[in-house]
Formats: structure tokens, sequence, C-alpha cells
């Protein structure tokens, strides 16, 4: 029973990261593209969680952790380049 | 190292310490240094004459490197006595004449006499070495040195161009004879010459023969300055004149002779051999002798001489060879060719020694070699011309000179050619006597040239640039013994024949005894007498009338020269090599990337069809689940359509997008500690690219998608195509089984983890991981210097 539920839920992030990529294809501005990215992320994230529920396994879920901490990151860096047209600040400012 | 070993070396020992007199010692010219040495070794080598002339041979073996057969054996025998004592007699010759010709405060004489000493030691080397290796060493420095002397004064254009010129050449030949030599050893097994000649029987029959004979001709004919290498030689007049007497007429010239006498024990029997050395010998001899009559530089007579001189030599040597085809060597009509080769060999040194240094004394006297502005110096110069009348009577062949006597000979020689029924001789062979007798009648023109345009005539003193006068004493003494040389050797040729000419014979014919050689000076009247008389008589005819018949020399195209040849030959090579290079080498790194993969499909795809190796097997395959498809989708759909991206942007971000996939690859195939890696390998490289993208200058950038190429496309794809093959083919053939369980089995039990890959990296095959380590801290170390240095040079440019 469980097992065609997380067939099911995969099935359902699968199409949701099609929708999502063909947002970061099509998206008209940078900023549809990140944040699609950053559901991408967060749908990876999904994924993997079922993905180990699946192989019975409890190693994947650092990967989990990361995914969640790069795509906030990621996500945050891209804001600050889209707003500053930079990531790190030069303080000396040469 | 014997004596024999030390006195081969001993010039390129004294040479080292040449610098030191010249620098030390400067109140005398360095010269007087050096001339002791060749008189001493003169004598040395004399002292080897009572052996030689009992038909002995003197071996000394120096070990060099054994293990591959080469050692410094030196050998005298009755070829590289004879030799030996060309090389230190007018060596020590041409030493006393260069320390009156040289000013002691004008020239640099440390480098002159360093490298003629270099020579010295070289040419020792190659007629005194039985290794063929060796040989070829000596060979390559007599080459080396040569093109020093001739760059002597290397301020000079034309020293400049003719030294590179006779290095190109005859390091071409050297090259060849290399060659040659090393098709000797794989036949023979030996690089010494004694034992190639003992076991030469069997050796016509070898593929190889062939093309040893015609490297080791071609190393010979390049130096010897044959037709149609000879080009070198009038180039080579650049030199100082000792130099161009010493080793353009007497030694360095020979070495090619040398080299044809030493392999007729070889390669004798071969009728290429004959045609060969023979054939282009006496197109040497008449090319060189029809050229010397248009020269107007004394220098440039005297080396056309040369060159005709030793086709001369040569032809007889090939004639010589002939005589190896009979059982016996006695009674052999073709034996008189090599006694006439080795006898006329000394008169030209002789002979052409004495008119080079008298050509240098004019030079020096008068400030001009153009015979056009001499003339009537007899009276001025009575020593030079006396000198200058008995080298060109010798040279032309008058009675009662040497050069007469080897003239005969030769004569005789070509007229019994005829007589003979070998390589289809009876038909052509009359061009011998013929060729020969029109070129003697040619030598005979310019050698009258030689003399009567430069002393007898008007006196022309306006046309001088000094005021001529007699040279002094020191100058004249070489010259005069070499032409007392000249009328001893014609008058007492007898002197010659048993102590010296017939132990070189038995070298040249490979036979343990000696020849019973008598040269007399009267024949009686025969053909040779009559040919003579008729070279004298046309001769005279054509030196009365030069005038009107030279002009025809100007309607030669100036085209078809063979110096035209050579010029063209080296302009198109350079202008050649540069066009080839500058169509692939375009600077773009596109094109070699286009060649590079273009190099890696047809490779592989050949080797692939060739081999036969495509192979798709299914056994091994796992099944494909859903989840892959589905991924495999993902990948496909964001790779090409970073192809089609309009922005750079948007380029970055699918990047990442695939990356990511990638990971989730990894969670799928079960690899966490990838996954885990690829994922924050691929934040932080995306967030670099954008960095990147930031810093694109504004006004290049160009936000249009990448423009179609053709030969991209059919790139990328069979680039695709073949990895695709190979990695079916490879997976469809899997030979042996995985050493992973090893792994499994161990990675708890012997290293005490229970994270395979991890103890992997670090346990079982930690060494790739340190130097990755290495790798990232030379990356990182790498960038922080490319940003801070160039930043600093920034700051510096500013200060200025």
């Amino acid at each position: 029973m469980l097992d065609i539920v997380i067939r099911i839920a995969l099935l359902c992030c699968s199409l949701a990261m099609l929708g999502l990529i063909y947002r970061v294809i099509k998206g008209p501005s940078t900023a549809d593209r990140v944040i699609a990215l950053d559901a991408i992320g967060v749908n990876l994230v999904a994924i993997t969680a079922l993905f180990s529920m699946i192989r019975k396994s409890s190693t994947f879920l650092e990967v989990i952790l990361l995914i969640g901490i790069l795509a906030f990151i990621g996500t945050v860096a891209f804001a600050k380049y889209l707003e500053r047209g930079e990531i790190i600040e030069n303080e000396r400012n040469r | 190292m014997s004596l024999l070993h030390l006195a081969i070396v001993s010039p390129l020992l004294l040479a080292i310490f040449i610098p030191f007199f010249y620098k030390y010692i400067n109140r005398v010219h360095t010269g007087w240094f050096v001339l002791p040495l060749p008189i001493l070794l003169f004598g040395y080598f004399l002292s080897f004459l009572p052996k030689t002339a009992n038909q002995k041979t003197i071996m000394e073996t120096l070990s060099w490197i054994p293990s591959l057969g080469i050692n410094f054996t030196a050998k005298v025998d009755g070829l590289g006595l004879l030799f030996a004592l060309l090389i230190t007699g007018i060596g020590g010759l041409v030493v006393l004449y260069s320390i009156f010709y040289l000013a002691k405060d004008k020239e640099k004489l440390n480098t002159f006499y360093v490298y003629l000493l270099l020579f010295m030691g070289a040419m020792l080397g190659v007629v005194c070495s039985d290794n063929l290796i060796v040989l070829y060493a000596f060979w390559e420095l007599t080459s080396f040195s040569s093109f020093l002397l001739i760059g002597y004064w290397y301020g000079r254009d034309k020293s400049r161009y003719g030294a590179q010129k006779s290095m190109l050449i005859t390091v071409f030949g050297g090259l060849a004879m290399l060659g040659g030599i090393i098709l000797l050893y794989i036949m023979t097994g030996t690089f010494s010459i004694t034992e190639i000649i003992s076991k030469s029987a069997g050796i016509f029959e070898n593929p190889l023969f062939i093309p040893a004979l015609l490297c080791i001709l071609l190393g010979a004919f390049t130096k010897s300055a044959q037709f149609p290498f000879y080009i070198w030689l009038p180039d080579a007049m650049e030199a100082p004149t000792p130099v161009s007497a010493y080793l353009h007429s007497a030694t360095m010239v020979k070495a090619g002779i040398y080299l044809v006498a030493r392999f007729t024990p070889v390669f004798g029997e071969s009728g290429l051999w004959f045609w060969l050395v023979g054939g282009v010998g006496l197109l040497t001899l008449i090319w060189g002798s029809v050229f010397a009559v248009k020269q107007t530089d004394l220098k440039g007579i005297l080396a056309f001489s040369t060159v005709s001189q030793l086709g001369l030599i040569m032809s007889l040597l090939g004639v010589g060879a002939a005589a190896l085809h009979f059982e016996s060597l006695d009674d052999n009509i073709f034996t008189v060719a090599v006694t006439a080769a080795i006898f006329h060999l000394i008169n030209h040194a002789t002979f052409k020694g004495s008119l080079f240094m008298a050509a240098g004394i004019i030079d020096h006297e008068t400030g001009t070699r153009d015979i056009r502005r001499l003339g009537g110096l007899m009276h001025i110069m009575p020593v030079t011309f006396t000198i200058s009348i008995i080298g060109a009577f010798s040279m032309a062949g008058i009675p009662p000179f040497n050069g007469f006597l080897s003239k005969e000979m030769f004569f005789k020689a070509m007229v019994q050619v005829t007589k003979s029924d070998l390589f289809n001789l009876e038909t052509v062979g009359i061009l011998f006597p013929i060729i020969a007798w029109v070129a003697s009648v040619f030598t005979f023109v310019y050698s009258m040239v030689l003399v009567f345009r430069t002393f007898t005539g008007k006196y022309q003193p306006e046309k001088l640039e000094q005021k001529p006068h007699e040279a002094p004493i020191g100058m004249l003494i070489s010259p005069i013994i070499l032409v007392a040389l000249v009328i001893v050797f014609g008058l007492f040729p007898n002197l010659l024949s048993q102590s010296l000419i017939s132990p070189a014979m038995s070298a040249i014919l490979g036979s343990g005894e000696g020849f019973d050689v008598h040269i007399s000076f009267w024949h009686g009247f025969n053909t040779e007498l009559f040919m003579t008389i008729g070279v004298v008589a046309l001769g005279f005819l054509l030196f009365k009338t030069t005038r009107k018949w030279t002009k025809l020399y100007g309607s030669l195209p100036e085209k078809l020269t063979l110096n035209r040849f050579y010029d063209q030959l080296v302009e198109r090579a350079q202008t050649g090599a540069g066009k080839l290079t500058n169509t692939y080498m375009t600077g773009a790194i596109r094109s070699y990337l286009v060649y590079i993969f273009a190099f890696f499909i047809v490779i592989l795809s050949v080797t692939l069809i060739w081999k036969n190796a495509f192979t798709v097997d299914t056994i091994n395959r796992s099944p494909i689940g859903i989840y892959e498809i589905v991924l495999v989708l993902f990948i496909v759909v964001g790779s090409i359509s970073i192809l089609f991206a309009k922005s750079r942007m948007t380029s970055i971000i699918l990047l990442g997008s695939v990356g990511y996939t990638v990971s989730l690859f990894y969670v799928l195939f079960r690899a966490p500690d990838l996954a885990l890696t690829q994922l924050v390998i691929e934040t932080i490289s995306v967030a670099l690219f954008l960095v990147c993208f930031y810093h694109l200058p504004k006004l290049r950038k160009h936000e249009t998608r990448m423009r179609f190429r053709l030969t991209n496309a059919m790139i990328s794809i069979g680039v695709g195509a073949i990895v695709a093959a190979i990695a079916l083919s490879a997976h469809s053939s899997k030979q042996f089984q995985s050493i992973s369980q090893y792994y499994v089995e161990n990675t708890y039990e012997k290293a005490a983890g229970k994270n395979m890959v991890n103890v992997i990296l670090v346990d079982f095959r930690g060494f790739d991981t340190l130097f990755e380590i290495t790798v990232l801290a030379i990356a990182s170390l790498g960038i922080y210097g490319l940003i801070k240095l160039r930043s600093n040079r920034g700051e510096k440019s500013e200060g200025k």
C-alpha cells in the first residue's frame, strides 16, 4: 500500500519538476527562473526522501539536509546578485 | 689509450690551450705554438711507413661503448697512412703559411687556430678510425669545423652564406652516410670496417645492399663536392686562403674520396657502384673543368678546378673497383686506375695547395683576386710566378711535372675501360676516354688562364688597391716546398710507388699482398701520349681564342644553374613551411579542437571497424526502471536546451539544473557520498559561472544564440556517437571479474570502517586522495596568484 503511495507521490513530484524546468527554460525574467530553481531544490528534497523510502535506507538523509541548505544559499546568492550585481561585496572598493 | 690514439686527438687537446697562448703570450704569433704539432705528427706517421709497406696494419682499440659495439679503434693501413701524411704534412705547411698570411693584431687568431686544430684532429680521426660510428662522429666534426672556418670573417654576408650552404649540404650527406652505416650494421652485425669487409661475401643478395650503397655514396659525394653537390665548394672560397688551401683542396674534400676508397672492397663488385662512382666522377670532371674557365676570381677557378680534379679521382676509383670482378688481381687492367687515383690524389694535394697559396699571396699583395684587374705581375712577383707556373703546368698535365704522369695513367685507365666486356662497357664505354679527353682540354685552358692572365699581359697599377710587391719569405716557404714536391714526384715518381701507393692499393682492393707498382716516365709512342699531345694542341688553340668563345657561357640561362636551384630550394622550403604552418596553426582554439576531435573520431572509429570490435550484448544489462527514464529525460531536455539558450544566464541555470539531476542519479544509484559532493560542487561552480558572467565586458556582451556551424555539429555528433559506441562495446565485452569483492569483505575487517567509499579514499587508495588534495591546493594558489599578481601589476603601471 505504502509502496503505491510513494510511487504516486514520486510521479507527482516529477510532474512538478517538469513544470518547473519548463519555467526555468522559458521564464521571462531571471527572477522567475531563480524561483523555479529554488522550487526544484525543494522538489529534490522530496524526491530524495521518497527515494530513500523506496530503497529502505537512511543514508540519504544527509543529502536531504544538504539540498535544503544549498537551495537556500543558492537562492539568497542569486537574489543578491540580481539586486546588487555582485554576490560578495568588495569592502575596499578600489 | 695508446700513443696512436693520443696522436689522433692531440690537435683537439692542443686546441684547448690555444686561447691561453693567445691571451697570455701575445707578443708571439699564436701560429708558432701550433706549428710544432703537425710537424711532430707528420714525423710520427712517417714512422709507420716501413710497417705498412710490408702490408702490416696497426690496430689499437680503446673501449668507448663496448655494449653497443662502438669502440675507438684506431687503424693505420696504407690508405689511412697516406691520408694521415697528407693531413699532417699539408697541415704543417698551411699553419706556417697562415702565420704570415694572418696579421697578428687584426685577426682573431685564437678562434682561427682552435677551429683549424679541431679540423685537423677530426680529419685524422676520420682516416684512422676503423669503427664506423667513430668515423661518423669525426666526419661531422670536420663538417662543423669547416663551417666555422668558412664563416671565419663572420661579419661578411657572403662568408655566412657560404658557411651555411656548406653546412647544409655536407650535413645532409653526413646524415645519409649515418643511415648507410646503420644499414651496414644491420646487414653484417658490426661497426668495424675490417670485419664488414671480411663479412661482405654474400652481401649482394641482401635487400638492404642498394640502399646502403646509395646512402654511403651520398655522404661521399656531398663531402667531396661531386655533381650536383659541388655547389658549396665555390662559395666556401670566402674562407681565409690557408683554409681554402687546406680544407677545400687537400684534405676535407678528399674525405669522400677516402670513404669511397675505403668501401670499395665492400661495394666494389656491384655494377651500380661502378656506374655511380665512375659516371658521377666523370660528369663532375667535365662539368667542373668547363665552368672553371668561366670564373674570373682566382680562387673561383681553383675551386672549380678542385671539383673537377676530385671528379677525376672519383671516376678512377669507380673504374678501379671493376678490378674486383676478376679472380686474380695481378695483370689486371683495372688496377692501373687505382694506382692513378692514389697518385693523382697525392699530386693534386701538392699542386693545388701551392696554387691556393700563390693565389693567397697575390690577393695579399695586390688586394684583389679578380683576373680582369690583374696582369703583368711576372717581374714584380717572380717567385710567386714560378710557383704558379709549376703548379698550373702540373695541373694541366704537362711534362715533366707529376700531373703529367697521373694524367697519362688516367688516360690509360680510361682507354682500357673500353676494352673490357663488363657492365655493357663495349657500347657506352667509348664515352669514358672522350669525356676524359675533353675535360683535360678544358683543364689545360683554365690552367693557362690562371697563370698567364695573372702574370703576363699588361700591368694595370691603377686598378689595384695597393702597390704590389713580392711576398715575404715566410709566406713563400710553404708553396715552395709544395712545388718542390711537385717536381720531385714528377721526376722520381717511384719514390712513392712502393712506399705509399702500393700499400694504399692493397687497402682499397682488399688484397693481402702488395702490388708491383712502377710508374715509368716514358711509355713509348702510345695512345695516351697522343692524347696528351692533342690536349696541349687544342688547349693552346682554345686559350688563344678564349675571348671569342667565352661569350657562350652567357647564353646559359641564369635560372638553370644549380646554385639558383639550391637558393630556390632553400627559399621555397622556408616559405613553404611557413605557409603550411600558417594554414593549420590558425591561433584559434576552435580549429585545434576541431583537429583533436576529428582525429579522435577518425582513429577510434577506424579502430572499431578495423578490429571489428563493435558489439552489443545485453547479458550484463540491468533492468531499466521508470525513475531512470524520467531522470534521463530531465538531463536530455536540460542539455539540449543549453545549446539553444538565448542568454548566457539561462545557460548557467540550465547547467546547474543538469548538475542537480546528476546528483539525483547518484541518489538513484545508491551513491550518497557522491550525491553530497556533487550538490555542493555544482552550487559552487554555478556561483563561479555567475561571477564570470557578471564580469563580461559590456560591449561584447552579445545576448545572442550560439551560431550554428556544420563542422561543429558533425564533430560533436560524431564524438558522442563514437563514445557511446565504445561504451556499449566495452560494457558488452566484460572480460574479468571486478575486484570490488575484496573491498566489500575487508572494509571493516582490515580497515575498521563501515563506509566503503571513504575507506577506499583514505585507506586502500589513499595516495590518489593525497594528490587530489594537492591539485586543489595548486588550483587555489593559482587563482590567488592570478588575482593578486595582476592587481599588483596594475598598481605599478598606474604608478608610472
